[in-house]
């Protein structure tokens, strides 16, 4: 063997180590509870306000870019029976969530205060009923449904059979805020 | 680990009788197979012949006849084929021994695997008597039990060792093992198939109580909750049923019906907690309450924020369901 060719073997061998070592990396789950700190400001509807218009809605879930949060939210939208209104997505007694339209906002804090809250005509007001960071993990699976969250940590699988495409390769649909039924006559 | 014989040589049950028997025809033969080839292999590289490093290659001895190497190379083919025919043997008779157990009058109970715990429904041809539980079988001594798998997730696996062998749980594909336990006694059971973060702490208890004894577990076990009788213990139920405890668990006589998670109607009266993880005292289920995640990291269970007097209400409530 020549010189050159070893030293061509022996960088192969360690452009392979230094890629099969990212591999090692593994995702940070979190476990814990998250602090109170995060808890999202009030989603407001309406536009009169005390002072400046306050639209803050700037709180990131932590858990969007995270696998394994995502995919523990695809189990929860089952097991809280979001699925019972809202079909794997597409939706059936409950708006669809795969779609652009957003009735109450597709912030992270929106989705939030939706679930938490509960909205008129029938979403039910889950706070204190489900734990804060699983309500999290609920907001970054919704988002995934519309290809709002990373596509490279949404699921790619069900355990059931798939009746649509699989959330990471959901087509990104651009948000389009529409007015809830009845808000237009309450600018 | 929590007590309970968790021991294949200690087999309590004709089941587990019949699989150590195999043991003792596989354990000599292979351990002599073993130590054959190893004597083989040790013999062979002392006595290879050495050429030195300027030696002619000497082609011809490629050509010279071996009688002594081909009467071992023959000896040892036969004794192998004769060993193996003999497992053959001993295996078919034991799956025989597997397959003959009488089951006239058998207990029948479905258990589910799920990630990281096991679900029991003891059946009934009485609808209204059929009862749930969690990672704890109550069997009588003496009869036999059909458990029938069922993978609820991912694949687990039903492992009593000295009650009977191994079986998978598979999701989609729903199999049955039978065992009878001779002995009255506590055996450990463990998720045998690697099945996640938390396989190593999915533990199943199989308590053989006498017939009598056994029909007393099962008649309290049938009964709904028993109403609270302190008024802390009142406060911790209505506490269970608003928050988010009733979004996964049941208790049956109260309006907490989901099975996502381990019935609790008969909580107390269980050995262990979180699928064997820990024993099941008042400290401990409060351990449990508060942070899951502290101790099975991964677990579906939900850590929540609660305060110190709503969590000893929760307490007593649960050490109520007896």
């Amino acid at each position: 063997m020549t010189c050159d060719r070893r030293r061509a073997c022996v960088a192969a061998a360690v452009f392979v180590a230094a890629v099969a070592m990212t591999a090692c990396q593994r995702e940070t789950r979190y476990f814990e509870p998250p602090t109170k700190a995060v808890t999202p400001p009030p989603v407001r509807l309406s536009q009169v306000q005390p002072g400046a218009i306050s639209t803050d809605t700037s709180i990131e879930s932590k858990y969007e870019d995270t696998a394994y949060a995502l995919s523990e939210g695809k189990r929860l939208f089952g097991w809280y029976n979001c699925n019972g209104c809202h079909a794997n997505g597409g939706g059936d007694k409950g708006p669809a969530l795969m779609d652009n339209v957003w009735i109450y906002g597709s912030k992270p804090a929106q989705i939030y205060s939706t679930i938490v809250e509960g909205r008129p005509n029938g979403m039910p007001s889950f706070g204190g009923h489900i734990p804060e960071n699983e309500v999290w993990e609920l907001v970054a699976y919704v988002r995934s449904l519309s290809g709002l969250a990373s596509s490279g940590a949404a699921p790619n699988r069900a355990d059931a059979m798939q009746v649509k495409k699989p959330e990471n390769n959901a087509e990104e649909q651009k948000p389009v805020e529409a007015a809830p039924s009845g808000a237009s006559e309450h600018p | 680990m929590i007590g309970g014989l968790h021991d294949v040589q200690a087999p309590a049950g004709a089941q587990a009788q019949a699989i150590v028997g195999l043991w003792h025809w596989l354990l000599p033969i292979c351990t002599f197979v073993f130590v054959a080839v190893m004597i083989a292999l040790g013999m062979a590289l002392w006595r290879a012949p050495r050429a030195g490093t300027d030696t002619a290659p000497d082609v011809a001895l490629l050509s010279k006849r071996e009688p002594r190497v081909t009467r071992v190379v023959i000896a040892a083919v036969a004794v192998s084929t004769l060993l193996l025919l003999v497992l053959l043997a001993v295996s078919v008779m034991t799956d025989r021994a597997l397959a003959q157990l009488p089951l006239e009058n058998a207990l029948h109970i479905e258990l589910t695997g799920y990630q990281w715990w096991w679900e029991a429904r003891y059946d009934d041809p009485d609808p209204s008597r059929m009862f749930t539980t969690a990672n704890e079988l109550h069997v009588p001594v003496g009869r036999p039990v059909i458990v029938t798998l069922v993978g609820a997730d991912v694949i687990h696996s039903f492992w009593v060792p000295s009650l009977a062998g191994k079986k998978d749980l598979i999701p989609g594909r729903d199999t049955t093992v039978s065992f009878r336990a001779d002995r009255a006694g506590v055996y450990r059971g463990q998720c045998a198939e690697f099945c996640g973060y938390q396989h190593a702490k999915m533990a199943l208890y199989v308590i053989a109580d006498p017939p009598d004894d056994y029909a007393r577990w099962a008649e309290r076990q049938r009964a709904p909750a028993a109403e609270p009788s302190t008024d802390e213990a009142r406060r911790g139920r209505d506490l269970f049923l608003a928050r988010s405890c009733a979004m996964c668990h049941a208790i049956n006589g109260t309006t907490a019906q989901a099975r996502h998670a381990p019935d609790l109607t008969h909580v107390a009266s269980r050995m262990t907690i979180a699928a064997g993880a820990l024993e099941n005292t008042p400290s401990n289920r409060t351990a449990w309450i508060l942070d899951p995640q502290q101790i099975k990291p991964g677990t579906k269970m939900p850590s929540e924020n609660i305060a110190p007097q709503d969590l000893a209400a929760l307490s007593a409530y649960l050490a109520s369901l007896q």
